[in-house]
């Protein structure tokens, strides 16, 4: 069981604070009056309902559809009627409303049929479809859909699966319990996931805190699949990061430009990998969490909550103290404060933590930078936070690109050690955010670039076909009128009239060509004119680029453009109107 | 609802009011040996240097309209008000201290944007600055063996009394280097050190024991973390590899490494004023480089040119240097060491 560890630089050791909610074993949360079950509750496709208001539904019935492949299912926590599929408060820091099935309990809890599968008679994609169906996403918190990560790189071998039971937040400890009581399952599940990525080995990395959880895991993997290790890694925030424990139990570093298949490592949490075993052997899809309650409450314990439980009737099963200002949902480092206790339970919420202003005092006021360099020392990614915030400060968001900004992790250990307390992954969330908002825009203006630039060439296109038409129709006529005369000229007509027609009939002719020659050269300048104008739409700045995206949408957004049709006309003066805009 | 609703909830007890502290306090060692070897005068001029600094920090603050009371008890202001006069004569005149101490404060410190954005170490600035423009009061050392009371150099340094030639010597370093001048190669290094009784045990009477302090001081800043040890590390191996070459090459025109290292500002400067954060390089390999330059041509600067000691020009050379050092440092991050 020796193996060798590696150390991932940087990390900080907060107070853990995880020993008073480990005291009970887990207990079962009654269901609520109410459950508000929101349909996306996975990064990825929203879930389309499948259940309208009125409808009976059974516990673990299909209740939204996942849409696309990443993207996951949700069901009925439990058996009863449908009141509505609307929008409801959503477990997220805007408070933001989300499409919710509000399902009233029967109090019946009666199930669907469940069909447990033996994963190994099935084909992996079969498999992979089952947990899709099943809501089986990633429970540390990031809700990824697991069956996502389940698919090996065609080109590397998987040599280790990583299963994460470090739980590095302090006060959190919902894996911790789920590992010391149901050891068992998680092993067993495990074993899918590594038949389904062909993985050499299996490490569940397990922070050294936590000595009872590794005993128990231990002692299931002795019994059911003895070639799993167990790892006892040092605790050090953020060691339950996916990249920072695959780096401590294999040495593999995986930047964020590359997915961890690649390096042939793929990593899991305990509590991912116990709902896959239950809902493929079992046949029970993801219904229910273990949240964590603590913080400042009389009585912190690990609670299973059914998914769409209102947070405000699991916060009253540990009884806050009366100086609760407001619960954090998530661990201290990287959680976020619930902007609304209406808000339901859902795949994500792992801890919810009580906070008071003795427990989690208000930051000192913010102080200038003085560069001290404490936020680098602790970067687990090894970045120079400084450096960010500056770029970030200044807006220079190219620079907090060449200096990594994506491969921040948001952990919060560089805001954790800040001596002039910066919040420094705020200013790090407003560079990211900035730089997608930016990305979008100019997407969205170099389609409008390309559009506008189509709709010209055509207008060329036309204009010159046009011309040639002309052309070609004046000088069919010449030929045609000078052919005539001749035969009038033989046959009957005076000589009188023979010469004067033809000369009235060379008039016209001429002055159909000069006009089409003019066209023409006209459609030539223009083109040229085409040509050399994109030369100062070469080097445009940002600001630029959005005011010409801006201008094209507004144009866009026009009912009709009776400039361009006059311009595409041969009105002589097309650009005129549009760029005087 | 609470003050605040963005992670990280938790914060380390730490702040830049404590980190100033520290360094105050682990200058502490420094001033004893000060005190006890070269006299009393420093306490007076450090309470001086700190008030001019007190007062010229707030004077900027209010204009600036900065909080006063934050800003006011960071304790930068304090750190470099102690440096400043730490590394001017004890005798000098009030005014002369008060000038530097407002010089560092307002124009190298507060012009350029307070606290954190002052691309030179304000006490170098006003030790340039000073040296420069008083260069006859900069080096007017108190001679061994001067025996004032501390009402004496009060007097002296208030103005009050006149300033007696026996107060004016010289630095040791500045001693060796005129008696080596005046020589012309007829004196050797090792009978210069061993006759005149401005020389200590190892460098200068006195002051070497001051180093000491210093370089004590410094250990404990690095063991609290506060600063690491590459600059002070690398400004002591350029210093001393200089010293080290030239000494071997010709031992009786240049004075030992460790001559140097306890002379002067060398230490006060490695482990107080190149590891000063603001000012200097931030990466690994940018801290060994400004470090061990700056180290180098403080020593090129006192035994060949025409100042004293050094420190102060070469840390504010290296100061310009150190957007350029650090754009050309960036560590490899998590996950880039190995590009494939």
């Amino acid at each position: 069981m020796l193996a060798q560890l590696f150390r991932f630089k940087g990390g900080v050791k907060p107070q853990t604070n995880k020993t008073i909610s480990v005291q009970e074993p887990i207990a079962q949360a009654p269901l609520p009056a109410r459950l508000f079950v929101p349909l996306h509750q996975s990064i990825g496709g929203a879930p389309n309902p499948l259940v309208q208001a009125g409808d009976t539904v059974r516990k673990g019935q299909l209740i939204g559809g996942a849409d696309a492949w990443v993207s996951a299912a949700v069901h009925a926590p439990t058996s009863g009627r449908v009141l509505a599929v609307e929008e409801h408060v959503a477990a997220h820091p805007s408070g933001l409303p989300t499409l919710s099935v509000v399902i009233e309990p029967d109090g019946r809890d009666e199930w669907i049929e469940r069909r447990p599968v033996d994963h190994q008679s099935l084909p992996p994609e079969r498999v992979r479809e089952l947990l899709r169906d099943a809501g089986v996403v990633g429970l540390g918190g990031a809700a990824f859909p697991s069956h996502a990560k389940l698919t090996p790189a065609r080109s590397v071998a998987m040599e280790q699966l990583v299963i994460n039971g470090a739980e590095c937040e302090p006060f959190m400890t919902c894996d911790d319990m789920l590992m010391r009581e149901r050891a068992d399952e998680i092993v067993r599940g495990i074993a899918i996931f590594r038949e389904l990525l062909a993985a050499r080995e299996v490490l569940i990395g397990i922070e050294d805190n936590k000595q009872e959880a590794i005993a128990a895991m231990h002692e299931a993997v002795l019994r059911l699949a003895p070639d799993y290790r167990v790892v006892a890694v040092p605790t050090r925030y953020p060691a339950g990061g996916a990249k920072q424990l695959i780096r401590v139990l294999t040495g593999k570093e995986v930047p964020a430009s590359r997915r961890s298949t690649e390096l042939g490592v793929q990593c899991f949490n305990v509590a991912t990998v116990y709902t896959a075993y239950r809902a493929l052997a079992c046949g029970e899809p993801v219904l229910s969490r273990i949240v964590t309650l603590t913080g400042n409450v009389e009585r912190p314990r690990n609670w299973e909550v059914s998914l769409g439980t209102p947070m405000r009737e699991v916060v009253a099963l540990a009884r806050p103290r009366a100086d609760t200002g407001s619960f954090l949902m998530g661990g201290p480092m990287m959680g976020f404060e619930i902007p609304d206790l209406d808000a339901p339970v859902v795949k994500a919420t792992n801890c919810i933590i009580a906070a008071s202003p003795g427990l989690f005092p208000p930051p000192p006021p913010e102080m200038p930078c003085i560069r001290c360099g404490a936020c680098a020392e602790v970067c687990p990614h090894e970045l120079q936070p400084f450096e960010l915030y500056w770029f970030s400060r200044a807006r220079n968001f190219g620079k907090t690109q060449e200096y990594y900004i994506f491969d921040c992790i948001e952990c919060g250990c560089c805001s954790y050690v800040c001596p002039s307390h910066i919040p420094l992954v705020q200013y790090f969330r407003f560079a990211k955010s900035e730089i997608w908002a930016r990305e979008r825009e100019k997407q969205a203006a170099d389609a409008a670039k390309e559009r506008f630039e189509l709709r010209n060439a055509r207008a060329e296109r036309e204009q010159a076909e046009k011309a040639e038409r002309l052309a070609r129709a004046a000088s069919a006529r010449t030929s045609e009128k000078k052919a005539p005369p001749e035969r009038t000229n033989a046959v009957d007509s005076p000589p009188a009239a023979a010469a004067g027609e033809p000369a009235a009939a060379a008039a016209t002719d001429a002055d159909a060509i000069r006009k089409a020659a003019i066209a023409a050269a006209m459609a030539r300048a223009r083109a040229q004119r085409e040509l050399a104008q994109p030369k100062n739409t070469d080097r445009l700045s940002a600001e630029q680029e959005r005011e010409i995206a801006a201008v094209e949408a507004r144009r866009g957004a026009q009912p009709a453009t009776p400039e361009a049709t006059a311009g595409a006309a041969g009105s002589g003066a097309p650009a005129g109107p549009q760029r005087g805009e | 609802m609470m003050a605040w609703s963005t992670p990280p909830y938790l914060l380390a007890d730490v702040s830049v009011r404590r980190v100033m502290l520290q360094v105050l306090v682990a200058l502490l060692p420094g001033i004893a040996a000060y005190v006890w070897l070269i006299g009393p005068s420093i306490l007076v001029q450090l309470v001086i240097a700190t008030l001019a600094a007190l007062l010229g920090e707030a004077v900027m603050l209010r204009l600036r309209r900065r909080p006063l009371l934050l800003f006011l008890t960071d304790g930068s202001a304090i750190v470099s008000a102690w440096l400043i006069a730490l590394a001017f004569p004890p005798l000098s005149p009030w005014w002369l201290t008060v000038v530097g101490v407002l010089f560092a404060i307002v124009i190298a410190k507060h012009l350029y944007g307070g606290l954190g954005q002052n691309p030179f170490n304000p006490a170098m600035i006003a030790f340039a600055a000073c040296i420069v423009s008083f260069p006859a009061l900069m080096s007017q050392w108190p001679a061994l063996g001067l025996k004032l009371s501390l009402a004496e150099q009060f007097e002296i340094i208030a103005g009050l009394a006149p300033r007696i030639d026996a107060m004016s010597g010289a630095t040791p370093l500045d001693a060796l280097k005129t008696a080596l001048k005046l020589g012309e190669g007829a004196v050797d290094v090792p009978t210069l050190l061993a006759n005149q009784d401005v020389f200590g045990n190892f460098a200068g009477r006195g002051w070497e024991w001051v180093s000491v302090g210093y370089l004590l001081g410094g250990l404990w800043l690095w063991q609290r973390k506060i600063i690491t040890w590459q600059t002070p590390v690398a400004f002591v191996g350029g210093l001393t590899l200089l010293a080290a070459i030239l000494w071997a090459w010709n031992p009786q025109q240049f004075a030992s490494p460790l001559f140097h290292l306890f002379s002067g500002g060398s230490l006060l400067g490695a482990f107080f004023i190149v590891t000063d954060p603001v000012s200097g390089s931030t990466t690994f390999r940018g801290k060994l480089i400004f470090g061990f330059l700056a180290g180098a041509i403080a020593y090129v600067i006192r035994v060949f040119g025409g100042y004293p000691d050094g420190v102060a020009f070469a840390v504010l050379l290296m100061n310009l240097c150190v957007p350029l050092i650090d754009m050309y440092t960036q560590p490899p991050i998590f996950g880039m060491k190995n590009p494939k």
